[in-house]
């Protein structure tokens, strides 16, 4: 458990908590704007399709849904590795993580042709059907990290915390093995059916979950002016450039068998090579800015200790991560399906040609109003519950360093 | 035995030798011209559970289609009325059938054909759907519950045929036998109104020549004896997929 000269506190009220919640309430509202617009006229006006079938909606929720789990690895190395400079920061990991996943879920469920339908997709399960398990593995996540957080803070339930923490921890491994593998099952998508789909997501779950934390921590402490100091932000730096590197890892060794097999070339070289956009996105959006140049903030020896360096290496992992997914997601479809291997179709509906897509605002502002929800849950939690230590200065957080 | 009557048995072999024969040359044609006229399929009781001893299937015999299928799409679109999206994209607009050309790259032989759900014994869209909603019925018709689809199009993302398509605006004017609904996801059928009433799909009676339907799991239907004498391929047969729907000439 952690240190015990921790001590954990409430935000205080202050004009500034009020002002952030409005700026994330006017994004909230945006969202619900958008999602009345959506059911009263049908998706139509979207720019979602018959052809992309999920776009930005669903890059938003799976980048959520993908952090969250991600997020509540800075929980999960202090309890399950027992490394005690993480432990303080075990309470808002799950907070965080809890808070993402009902942000990336409620822009999921809004985008349903049917929403109102979420009682059924609750109560009637196909158990063959890994989006079934994943419902099951969503709730399971958050009714697991409400219960490590309880361990942690309610001194009766001590004795649960190592375990809670590991179920905690085993889980959402699963739930980020379940979100990869919804693309891994798709027998019919070159793009996709491949089992690295899972621990693809899983590694990228370790970075954007810690990239959005770095973000939350450095604001929640920065603006209730409390303590954060170099230990405790230089493990997460470079924790930070380990996952990335892992991604890219990931990512090389499954574009290269897509290279390798013929089946696979054609998709693999379009979104490589011509794909446009897609291309573009993820060169310069995936690699360069989302992974090269935070690694380059990370490990360049002048921006040692520098937070505005660490805090762009968050963001652009970031950025990076919604780039990758919107080219899994997008850029997947956007590929035609292969009818006759070795042949080329053509149809009155677009059989054989590149699918265009083109984002409408309604569909950004869903995604938005996720991500408020998020941060309005993180706000709110800081304030009402004991989340985050008083102090993680060096000589609270790792008194044993230097 | 009178003469008479001698001449009676006489006149009555060789009727009925004629008769025979008459048979034996009108009937093959007879036969092939049922075989081309669309297959049999008998009404089901109302009260009768469907079972598993039928598997409805579909053979297009793609050689035989002078317009590449595309009658049969438009029987579909008037069966089903699915044509009748007015605010949806083209890209957006629901598709049951479509007709699609196929060009080989290196050889440049080229045939078209119309593909629409296929059937499949071991269905991606079924597989994926979380609620159930996408489902195969137990003579192997593959179609959407409607009560039930949340509208997530997963099984859109799985259909290896684009063979599916998701409602994107309110609907006017529908059939009464063809319901359909906003914000869920549809596909052919295979007319499963009519053929429960024992009637052939739409899409087959309007290309009689080319299309037989029928049980596959009966050796001795027109289908299945067809299949056997010309062979019928399947479209992405690598998916190991076993289509109820199988093409001659691609």
């Amino acid at each position: 458990m952690a240190s015990q000269s921790i001590t954990f506190r409430e935000t205080r009220e202050s004009k500034g908590f009020f002002i952030l919640l409005a700026v994330l309430g006017a994004f909230l509202a945006l969202g619900a704007l958008a999602f009345f617009h959506n059911e009263h006229h049908g998706h139509y006006v979207t720019g979602m399709n018959n052809q992309i079938v999920w776009g930005l909606p669903h890059v938003f929720a799976i980048f959520l849904i993908v952090a969250a789990s991600g997020a509540l690895n800075v929980g999960s190395i202090g309890t399950v590795f027992g490394k005690g400079i993480y432990q303080p920061m075990g309470r808002l990991s799950a907070l965080v993580a809890m808070s993402l996943l009902i942000g990336g879920l409620i822009v999921l469920v809004l985008d349903l042709g049917r929403p109102d339908r979420l009682i059924v997709a609750m109560t009637t399960y196909n158990f063959k059907s890994i989006f079934a398990w994943n419902i099951i593995l969503y709730n399971g996540f958050l009714a697991l990290a409400a219960v490590y957080v309880w361990t942690m803070m309610d001194r009766h339930a001590k004795k649960f915390y190592k375990p809670a923490g590991f179920f905690a921890f085993s889980w959402r491994l699963i739930l980020t093995l379940g979100t990869g593998s919804i693309f891994g099952f798709l027998v019919a998508r070159d793009f996709y059916n491949s089992a690295v789909m899972a621990p693809l997501f899983i590694v990228m779950s370790f970075a954007f979950g810690l990239a959005v934390f770095i973000l939350v921590l450095y604001f929640a402490y920065t603006w209730t002016g409390r303590p954060l100091g170099d230990a405790v932000l230089n493990r997460l730096r470079y924790l930070l450039a380990v996952f990335i590197g892992g991604v890219l890892l990931l990512e090389l060794a499954r574009q290269l068998t897509g290279l390798y097999i013929a089946q696979r070339a054609g998709v693999t070289y379009f979104i490589l090579f011509e794909g446009g956009i897609y291309t573009q996105l993820f060169w310069v959006g995936q690699i360069m800015l989302g992974s090269l140049l935070p690694l380059s903030l990370i490990f360049c020896r002048k921006l040692a200790n520098n937070r505005v360096a660490l805090l762009l290496a968050a963001g652009f992992t970031i950025l990076g991560g919604f780039a990758q997914l919107y080219v899994i997601l997008v850029g997947g479809q956007a590929y035609p399906l292969t009818l006759f291997p070795g042949a080329e179709v053509s149809s009155d509906y677009f059989d054989g040609v590149v699918n265009s897509y083109t984002p409408s605002i309604w569909e950004l502002m869903l995604g938005l109003g996720g991500i408020a929800l998020a941060l309005v849950m993180v706000t709110i939690g800081v304030k009402v519950l004991r989340f985050l230590p008083e102090s993680l200065a060096d000589k609270v957080a790792d008194p044993h360093s230097k | 035995m009178s003469e008479n009557r001698v001449d009676e048995y006489r006149r009555r072999f060789v009727a009925a030798l004629g008769g025979a024969a008459a048979v034996a040359t009108v009937a093959p044609g007879f036969i092939l011209r049922e075989a081309h006229a669309a297959g049999e399929v008998a009404a089901k009781d109302p009260a009768q559970a469907v079972t598993s001893a039928k598997r409805w299937g579909m053979l297009i015999d793609v050689t035989r289609l002078t317009d590449g299928g595309r009658g049969m799409v438009a029987a579909c679109k008037k069966e089903h009325g699915w044509d009748n999206n007015p605010h949806s994209a083209p890209e957006q607009k629901a598709h049951w059938a479509r007709v699609v050309k196929v060009t080989d790259k290196l050889t440049k032989n080229s045939f078209e054909l119309p593909v629409m759900c296929q059937h499949c014994e071991q269905p991606p869209c079924v597989d994926v759907c979380p609620t159930g909603a996408s489902m195969k019925r137990a003579d192997g018709i593959v179609q959407v519950n409607k009560h039930i689809c949340i509208g997530c199009r997963y099984c859109m993302m799985a259909c290896p045929y684009k063979a599916r398509s998701f409602v994107h605006e309110h609907l006017v004017d529908q059939k009464m036998h063809s319901p359909r609904g906003i914000g869920t996801v549809e596909s052919c059928n295979l007319c499963v109104h009519r053929v429960d009433n024992g009637q052939l799909p739409a899409c087959v009676q309007a290309a009689p020549d080319a299309v037989t339907f029928g049980d596959l799991n009966d050796p001795n239907s027109t289908i299945s004896q067809k299949l056997k004498a010309m062979g019928g391929k399947q479209i992405r047969a690598d998916l190991n997929l076993n289509t109820g729907v199988r093409y001659y000439g691609i």
